[in-house]
C-alpha cells in the first residue's frame, strides 16, 4: 500500500472567507444520502454558493477567476461540528490538493490528514497577505511547501506550521494509517487481552 | 508502583494504548464501535477492496437513525436514498457477523441512546463511532471518539485507531442550578464561555456538585455537545449513580462478573490530586436558562438578555460574526430575545430525547396547547423511550397539547429523513446545532433551548421563560427510572 509522499503542493488559490465554518456548509447533510462519496464536489459549499448567487453576487468557487484554483484559505476553526468525512472528500474531489486556515477541527484535521488533504495553519497576516496576492492576481503561483515548514507566493514567503505528526504522516507518505495499524495485530491482541470486555463472550 | 495519581483519561489511555506509531502517534484499542447507516457503507467498501474482514464483530454494535422516516417506519421507505442506506447497512451487519438494532428489534434508536440504554456503553472503555456525537457515552466514564469513515474502516480492520493523546480539561460546576435550569442550559452556558473552539485538544472532564448529583441522561446530555465546545472527548468520573444506571441492563456483565466490574471501573476515576492541564470553575447559580440567537453553539444568552448588537463591539472578528449571525436570523439586534415569533418547535435530538426529557415537560405541559401557527413535534430517542413514554402516558400529554409524536430517530436535529424545516422558519429545537441550514433547509433557523423552554416557547408561540410560563418553583433531578 504505497502512498504517495506529500512534500509540496503548488497551485493557484481561492478564499472562503470566514471563522467557524461548519462541516455543514461545507457539505449540506442531504449530500449524505448515499453510500459512496462520489459526486461529492458538486455538494461543495452548496448552499452558500446558492445563497451568494440569490443575493446578486458571485461565491469564490462559482468565480471564473479562481477556477481551477488548487489551495484553500479560510479563517479560524475550520471545519467545526460533525465528524462526517464527507467534508474534506467533497473539499479534494472539487480539486483542492491543500487547505491553509488560521485554524481547524480536531476531528476535520484527523479525517483530512488521513485522506491525503494537508490542513496547514497560518497566522492571521500571513493568510492576509496570500489573499493580497491573488487578489492583486489570481493566477499567482502558491506553493505550500511541507517539507521546509514554509508558504511561498510572490517572491514572498510566510510560515506554515502543522501538527508534527500529520507533517511526517503526509511527507513520509503514511497518512493513510490502515497499513500500520495492521501490522500491530499481535500487538493488538495482547493489550486486549488485558480487558475483560473485550473476551468473546460465551454461547 | 505508579505512585502519582492518574485522572480518568490518563488510565484509560494508557490501558487501551497499543504501541507508538511511526509518526508519533498511538495506536489506540477501541473497544466498542457503534456504527450507522451514514458514515459505514463506504467504510464496508474499502474493507471489501482491501480484502479485509472485521476484526472483532463481537465489539461491533450497530442501529440505523439518522435516516430513518419518524411518521411512518414501514419499508420500503419513500425516499429511495433512505431505503438504499438502510438496505446496505443490514447486508453489511448479516455479512460480518455484527449485532444489528433494526427497526424491528424494539430496541433501535439514535445510536448514542441505544449504546447506554442496552449497557454496551460502560466506565474504563474506549468508543468510537462515525458521528461526533460519541462524546456522549464519555457521560459513563468511557473515552468516547467521534470519528470519520476512513478511521470507521480502521476500526473495522483492527480494533484500533490512530490518535495523539489529548489534554485534560477540569471543568467544575459547583453550587446548585436553579429551577427550570437545566443540564442543556449548562453545556450551553460551559460553550458560551469558553468557546466553540476553546475544547480543542483537551478532553473535558465535567465534575463538581452538580455533576455529582446529575442523573446519568443529565450528564449524556452535558457530554453530548463537548464536541460543539471544540473537545473532542468529555467524560464525567464513574459514580455510584453510573453503576446504578447500568446494572441489569442487557449487555451489563451479571452474577460475580457485575462486582468484579463495578470494582474495575471504580478504578478508572480520576484520583485526588491528579494532574490536569487545565482548571476552570463555574457557579450553578450563575446559569441561567440559555437560548441561542445565532450560527453556532455558542452564540447564547440567558432568555432574560439581549440579541447582541454589532455596534457594541470594538473586536473586529466578533463584529463580523455578529453581523453574519443576525442577517442570517433576520434578527434585531438589542431587542430582547424573549418573544421573538417561532413557527417550529422540535424536542428530540440525541441532545434531549431521553425519558427524563419527555417526563419533565410532560410535567408542566398537562392541560396546556401548543399555540396556533406552531407546529410541534415531539421524537423519542430511541423506541425504548417511545415504548416507556407510552407505558407512563407521556405520549398523551404530548398530543393532547398537540404535539405529534413521533417514532424514534435523529429527525428534525439534522433534517436527513423527510423531517425538516421550510423556507426560512424559525425552530425552537431541542438539538445541538444552530448551523446555517441544519435543520434541512437552506434558510432554516434554529434556537437551541433545554426540552422545557422548546415547550415554553411551542405553548406560547414565541421564545419565551419557562419558569414563567410554567411557573417553575423548583429543580426536578433524576433520570425517571
Amino acid at each position: 500500500m504505497a502512498l504517495a509522499k506529500i512534500t509540496s503542493i503548488t497551485g493557484h488559490g481561492m478564499t472562503v472567507p470566514g471563522n467557524d465554518i461548519d462541516t455543514d456548509r461545507i457539505i449540506p447533510a442531504r449530500f449524505l444520502k448515499s453510500i459512496t462519496f462520489d459526486g461529492l464536489g458538486e455538494g461543495l459549499f452548496f448552499d452558500a454558493r446558492k445563497a451568494t448567487a440569490a443575493a446578486g453576487q458571485v461565491h469564490p468557487l462559482d468565480d471564473a477567476r479562481f477556477r481551477g484554483a488548487q489551495i484553500l484559505l479560510s479563517g479560524a476553526n475550520f471545519g467545526c461540528g460533525s465528524s462526517r468525512e464527507h467534508a474534506p472528500q467533497a473539499i479534494q474531489k472539487f480539486g483542492f490538493k491543500a487547505v491553509v486556515a488560521e485554524s481547524y477541527a480536531e476531528i476535520f484535521f484527523g479525517n483530512a490528514t488521513t485522506i491525503g488533504l494537508p490542513c496547514v495553519s497560518a497566522t492571521r497576516a500571513d493568510i492576509a497577505r496570500i489573499e493580497a496576492a491573488i487578489a492583486a492576481n489570481p493566477a499567482v503561483d502558491i506553493t505550500v511547501d511541507l517539507a521546509a515548514q514554509v508558504i511561498r507566493f510572490d517572491g514572498q514567503a510566510a510560515k506554515l506550521t502543522m501538527r508534527d505528526s500529520a507533517r511526517d504522516a503526509l511527507v513520509h507518505g503514511r497518512w493513510d494509517s490502515i497499513g500500520e495499524l495492521l501490522e500491530g495485530r499481535e500487538a493488538v491482541i495482547a493489550t486486549a487481552s488485558q480487558l475483560p470486555y473485550l473476551a468473546v463472550p460465551q454461547k | 508502583m505508579r505512585t502519582s495519581p492518574r485522572n480518568l483519561f490518563d488510565k484509560v489511555w494508557d490501558a487501551h494504548a497499543v504501541r507508538q506509531l511511526a509518526n508519533g502517534q498511538t495506536q489506540l484499542l477501541i473497544g466498542t464501535h457503534l456504527i450507522h447507516e451514514v458514515t459505514s457503507p463506504q467504510a464496508f467498501s474499502m474493507l471489501r477492496d482491501l480484502g479485509l474482514s472485521v476484526a472483532m464483530p463481537h465489539r461491533t454494535f450497530a442501529t440505523v437513525d439518522h435516516i430513518v422516516p419518524t411518521d411512518r417506519q414501514t419499508e420500503p421507505f419513500s425516499d429511495p436514498l433512505a431505503d438504499a442506506m438502510i438496505k446496505a447497512l443490514r447486508k453489511n451487519c448479516a455479512e460480518h457477523g455484527i449485532t444489528y438494532f433494526d427497526l424491528a428489534s424494539g430496541r433501535q434508536g439514535i445510536v448514542h441512546m441505544v449504546g447506554p440504554e442496552q449497557g454496551i456503553t460502560q466506565p474504563g472503555t474506549t468508543i468510537a463511532c462515525g458521528d461526533s456525537h460519541t462524546s456522549t457515552h464519555g457521560a459513563f466514564g468511557a473515552i468516547a471518539l467521534g470519528i470519520g469513515t476512513s478511521q470507521v474502516r480502521d476500526v473495522l480492520a483492527t480494533q484500533t485507531m490512530a490518535l495523539g493523546r489529548l489534554k485534560v480539561r477540569r471543568i467544575n460546576v459547583e453550587g446548585r442550578l436553579g429551577p427550570g435550569v437545566y443540564a442543556k442550559d449548562v453545556i450551553l452556558h460551559i460553550i458560551r464561555t469558553l468557546g466553540v473552539n476553546g475544547g480543542t485538544g483537551f478532553a473535558y472532564e465535567y465534575g463538581g456538585a452538580v455533576f455529582d448529583r446529575f442523573s446519568m441522561e443529565e450528564r449524556m446530555t452535558v457530554c453530548n455537545m463537548s464536541i460543539e465546545g471544540g473537545a473532542r472527548v468529555g467524560y464525567v468520573n464513574p459514580d455510584e449513580t453510573t453503576f446504578a444506571y447500568l446494572k441489569g441492563r442487557p449487555y451489563s456483565p451479571a452474577g460475580a462478573a457485575w462486582g468484579e466490574a463495578v470494582a474495575r471501573w471504580r478504578g478508572f476515576a480520576s484520583e485526588a490530586g491528579c494532574h490536569y492541564d487545565d482548571v476552570v470553575t463555574i457557579q450553578g447559580a450563575e446559569i441561567p436558562p440559555t437560548v441561542t440567537w445565532g450560527i453556532n453553539p455558542g452564540q447564547g444568552i440567558s432568555i432574560t438578555e439581549a440579541i447582541p448588537d454589532p455596534t457594541r463591539t470594538t473586536a473586529p472578528d466578533e463584529k463580523a460574526a455578529i453581523e453574519e449571525a443576525l442577517a442570517y436570523m433576520k434578527l434585531t439586534a438589542g431587542a430582547p430575545i424573549k418573544g421573538t415569533k417561532i413557527d417550529v418547535a422540535f424536542l428530540g435530538s440525541c441532545t434531549n430525547a431521553r425519558l427524563s426529557d419527555f417526563k419533565e415537560v410532560a410535567k408542566y405541559l398537562k392541560g396546556r396547547h401548543v399555540s396556533p401557527g406552531v407546529k410541534a413535534i415531539a421524537v423519542p430517542g430511541s423506541q425504548i423511550v417511545g415504548k416507556l413514554c407510552a407505558e407512563l402516558g407521556i405520549d398523551r400529554v404530548f398530543r393532547e397539547a398537540g404535539f405529534d409524536w413521533r417514532e424514534a430517530g435523529c429527525s428534525m436535529c439534522l433534517a436527513m429523513n423527510p423531517d425538516k424545516l421550510v423556507g426560512d422558519q424559525l425552530c425552537a429545537s431541542s438539538s445541538n446545532r444552530n448551523f446555517k441550514g441544519r435543520q434541512g433547509s437552506p434558510t432554516g433557523r434554529t434556537l437551541l433551548m433545554s426540552p422545557l423552554m422548546v415547550a415554553a416557547a411551542a405553548v406560547t408561540g414565541s421564545v419565551a421563560d419557562a419558569r414563567e410560563v410554567f411557573e417553575v418553583r423548583e429543580r426536578t433531578s433524576g433520570d425517571g427510572r
